[in-house]
């Protein structure tokens, strides 16, 4: 395989056609960009979403003009109705776990970067890469065509517990095509997936330079490597169990229903299958998913803090082997999600304690981060400015995990807004925060244009602030007992949190419209900003030693580099400066030999 | 600018502790038996999470204060440690920490889930479907009469698909849309769905469980203060969700003796 990849990814030649090129483009520089232009995508039309549950859950009866154009049914009158909120909660939670968390960290950055910082002209299998952008692709329209089939989306939430979401169209609205059509796009999705994370894992194996060994790869290359093996394995699990579910559908299967249930006074036709079932082979999956949307984002943050901190973690090795025991562990935590499910109670306690000891992996490579500050020269610009929120917010929401991985204390918490908060903290924030660190970091490389720097620290600021003043309350929410996944608070004792409800409302709409700051600045500067270097950084790893900017199509011209040096040789006294590029053969004086 | 993203750093992590502090949002009084174990790991827990957000905060905001905006000579430092301080800290601090917590947490736990019910313990049972709960008590013959799915019928008020006709165990059932329970007297939950899955959660009983479809689920508590309390669904069940909710009453068992006969005569 290792000959035969090789000589694939040689073999294609720079494209002429624009099809060829734009379009149908076997390059992995073209792939990431269009990864990250469908996430854009995506994450526009998730945020929308959430705009509009935002300010139906402050304000329940209010009518929104015009929303009567993005539903059949779902707002008579332009006020959402109950259906129609759940079903725009699934689809923008699916959205944004599947085709942004997951794509822009991973797929995006990890298709535009890995092959050049592993020292390599592409990736080993260029036309499985190609598949896995339009395949995903695929998947997303078929995910966003629900709206306009049958009964709209499904409202089963992202999670899609059976046997709601497998007893078709009875169980409400969207639950029988809408359904379907969900379960078709995952399964889609993971294809896609499945092929990225084999292209990543060969590429990080075996498509390294001459004196790249894996201890000299950067840890933006580290979490994407690590990312692809639980790919590998998560998505594997979840596909089959979206097959499974579709033929529930549409072979009248009960893989996941069981006999007895009435529905309109009706029996269902089923009998023999498992709900729980689903839910562990979902969970399975989710949690995993949870890692494969952070830990890019560890791994691009550490490289783009680096770089502003004019030095080197304080151990390069502590922190690959936390981001590998974070994913390791993320198999044997996931059923701390189920803890009232009414599995085995001590099974609960079973999970509890990794979930407790995943803890301790997370703390060192924030300590490691912390402990790597002292002593910087930092420099503070719009990447480092969210490489250094990243680390707040995964602070802030690593230290909830706490809670909830303690069943006794889930009796109180869990489906509530505390979850709620956690989550959107710990993985949505946070890794939007090393989604925006990289393109701030790696756009001049990408477009050899520099992005606007006062409007990238307006952006910063408004998003952390904002992003506090809409998910700090979300805890509040949850200990006094507020249920998620209401499209309104009826119960009596919910009444006093409306109030803090309409304060979330409003940050989330000022901190959404700051994200178009972003969006105004990624294409301002793609046309109008100010030339790059080829290293404005001053970086060490291989994407800065690319002869031109952006680079060629086979990334290093006629001559692939060769690494002299671990990744981050940083703060030592080289002729070019106060770091030494992994690709300079210059010996320097005391060079850091930690990694 | 670092000054000011550092000081910022220390006031959202102030104003973001003390709702907490002050309780302004809190968990609902605690009116069970088993509670205080749940509300005291809670409370040692919040103390270790919040005394681990505030210090990682503030060290992050007092470094980048500290260390940018360096002048040109400056020469960049390690912390004194280095990684293994770290690494030792981590799991000294935090797995001590995790290990106590787990520990301590399984007797709250235990306590709800791994303890069988009193033998005197009052069955009541609960049924959850798309968009309501149902309560059914025994009757004076102590026993619940079997359930006929085929028979559920929401149109002949039938919420049990019970057979009086046939079932003499069935005959003296008594079903009611909401919940009564004694006071200081322990009930033994006894729970089905008729459809999909649903939850049971009473904040203030500190009791949350998931209805499974395909399994019977019990759960056991007792409730120490008279009053009306709120029992709301918490597993999305379909378009009603937001909605679906029951009252529970804890009586005294006068009162509760008196209001099981009204319910029995509205049979």
């Amino acid at each position: 395989m290792h000959d035969m990849a090789k000589h694939e990814a040689v073999a294609h030649h720079a494209p002429t056609s624009f099809i060829s090129k734009h379009v149908f483009s076997l390059d992995h520089k073209v792939i990431g960009k269009q990864y990250y232009g469908m996430a854009l995508l995506a994450a526009l039309v998730g945020m929308f979403l959430s705009w509009l549950m935002r300010v139906h859950l402050g304000w329940t009866n209010a009518a929104i003009p015009g929303l009567h154009l993005l539903t059949k049914n779902g707002a008579p009158g332009d006020v959402m109705t109950p259906e129609f909120y759940l079903q725009l909660m699934t689809m923008h939670a699916t959205i944004m776990v599947f085709f942004v968390l997951t794509t822009a960290p991973f797929a995006a950055f990890g298709n535009y970067f890995l092959p050049i910082q592993v020292g390599a002209e592409d990736m080993p299998f260029p036309h499985f890469n190609m598949m896995s952008f339009w395949v995903t692709f695929v998947g997303f329209l078929v995910l966003v065509s629900s709206f306009f089939v049958g009964t709209g989306p499904t409202l089963g939430g992202w999670t899609q517990y059976a046997p709601l979401s497998a007893l078709g169209e009875v169980g409400g609205p969207g639950e029988g095509t809408g359904v379907v059509l969900w379960a078709l796009s995952i399964a889609i999705f993971c294809v896609g997936q499945l092929l990225g994370s084999l292209n990543f894992i060969t590429t990080t194996l075996d498509m390294r330079t001459k004196g790249m060994s894996l201890w000299r790869l950067p840890l933006s290359a580290w979490g994407w490597f690590i990312t692809s093996c639980m790919g590998l394995t998560a998505f594997a699990v979840l596909m089959p169990a979206c097959i499974l579910l579709i033929l529930d559908h549409v072979a009248g299967t009960s893989f996941f229903v069981t006999g007895n249930i009435v529905i309109n006074d009706q029996m269902q036709p089923h009998s023999g299958g498992s709900t729980l079932l689903w839910q562990h082979l979902f969970w399975f999956f989710g949690h995993p998913e949870v890692y494969i949307a952070i830990i890019p984002g560890m791994g691009i943050v550490s490289h783009v803090l680096m770089a502003n901190m004019r030095k080197p973690m304080l151990s390069h090795r502590v922190l690959v082997y936390s981001m590998g025991g974070l994913a390791a562990l993320s198999y044997m935590v996931y059923g701390h999600h189920m803890f009232v499910s009414g599995m085995n109670p001590v099974s609960s306690l079973a999970f509890s304690f990794p979930t407790l000891v995943i803890t301790i992996p997370s703390t060192i490579v924030v300590l490691i981060w912390l402990g790597s500050l002292y002593g910087a020269k930092l420099r503070i610009n719009s990447a480092s400015l969210f490489g250094l929120g990243f680390i707040s917010m995964f602070i802030a929401g690593g230290v909830s995990g706490f809670f909830l991985a303690q069943p006794s204390i889930d009796i109180m918490l869990h489906a509530t807004y505390f979850v709620v908060g956690h989550f959107h903290l710990v993985m949505g924030v946070a890794a939007m925060f090393g989604i925006f660190a990289g393109t701030y970091f790696w756009f001049p490389k990408m477009y050899g244009r520099m992005m606007n720097e006062t409007l990238g620290k307006v952006h910063f600021w408004l998003s952390f602030v904002g992003a506090y003043a809409v998910f700090m309350p979300f805890h509040y929410l949850g200990l006094a007992g507020n249920v998620r996944r209401y499209q309104a608070f009826t119960p009596d004792y919910m009444q006093p949190l409306i109030p803090l409800h309409r304060f979330i409302t409003v940050a989330a709409l000022i901190t959404g419209a700051a994200q178009l700051i972003f969006v105004y600045n990624l294409i301002y500067s793609r046309f109008k900003g100010a030339p790059a270097t080829d290293n404005p950084w001053q970086a060490t790893s291989l994407e800065w030693s690319t002869p031109t900017t952006p680079p060629p199509h086979n990334n290093f011209g006629d001559k692939l580099p060769e690494v002299f040096h671990d990744p981050y040789q940083y703060g030592v006294e080289s002729s070019v400066g106060d770091y030494v590029m992994q690709a300079s053969p210059e010996k320097v004086k005391t060079e850091h030999d930690e990694a | 600018m670092a000054k000011l993203v550092a000081v910022t750093i220390i006031v959202i992590a102030i104003l973001s502790a003390i709702p907490i502090l002050r309780h302004t949002w809190w968990m609902a009084e605690d009116i069970s038996t088993h509670g205080a174990l749940i509300d005291e790991q809670m409370s040692e827990t919040m103390a270790e999470a919040g005394i681990s957000f505030l210090a990682s905060q503030f060290v992050l905001a007092f470094f980048i204060w500290k260390f940018s905006n360096p002048q040109p000579g400056d020469k960049i430092k390690n912390f004194p440690g280095g990684a293994k301080a770290m690494v030792w800290a981590a799991f000294l601090l935090v797995g001590t920490e995790a290990l106590a917590l787990g520990v301590f947490g399984v007797k709250a736990w235990a306590n709800v889930y791994l303890t069988p019910p009193a033998a005197d313990a009052i069955p009541i049972q609960v049924q959850a479907g798309q968009f309501a709960f149902y309560f059914r008590y025994p009757g004076p013959d102590g026993k619940f009469g079997p359930i006929h799915p085929d028979l559920i019928s929401e149109a002949t008020q039938n919420f049990y698909g019970l057979d009086q006709d046939h079932d003499a165990d069935s005959k003296d059932d008594i079903v009611t849309a909401q919940m009564a329970v004694p006071v200081n007297r322990e009930v033994h939950l006894l729970m089905h769905t008729k459809d999909v899955g649903h939850s049971f959660f009473v904040p203030e009983l500190r009791v949350q469980q998931d209805f499974v479809p395909g399994l019977d689920v019990s759960l056991h508590f007792t409730a120490t203060k008279v009053g009306k309390y709120e029992i709301v669904c918490t597993q999305l069940c379909g378009l009603g969700h937001y909605n679906m909710k029951a009252y529970i009453s804890v009586l005294s068992q006068q009162d509760f003796d008196d209001w099981l006969k009204k319910q029995a005569a509205l049979q």
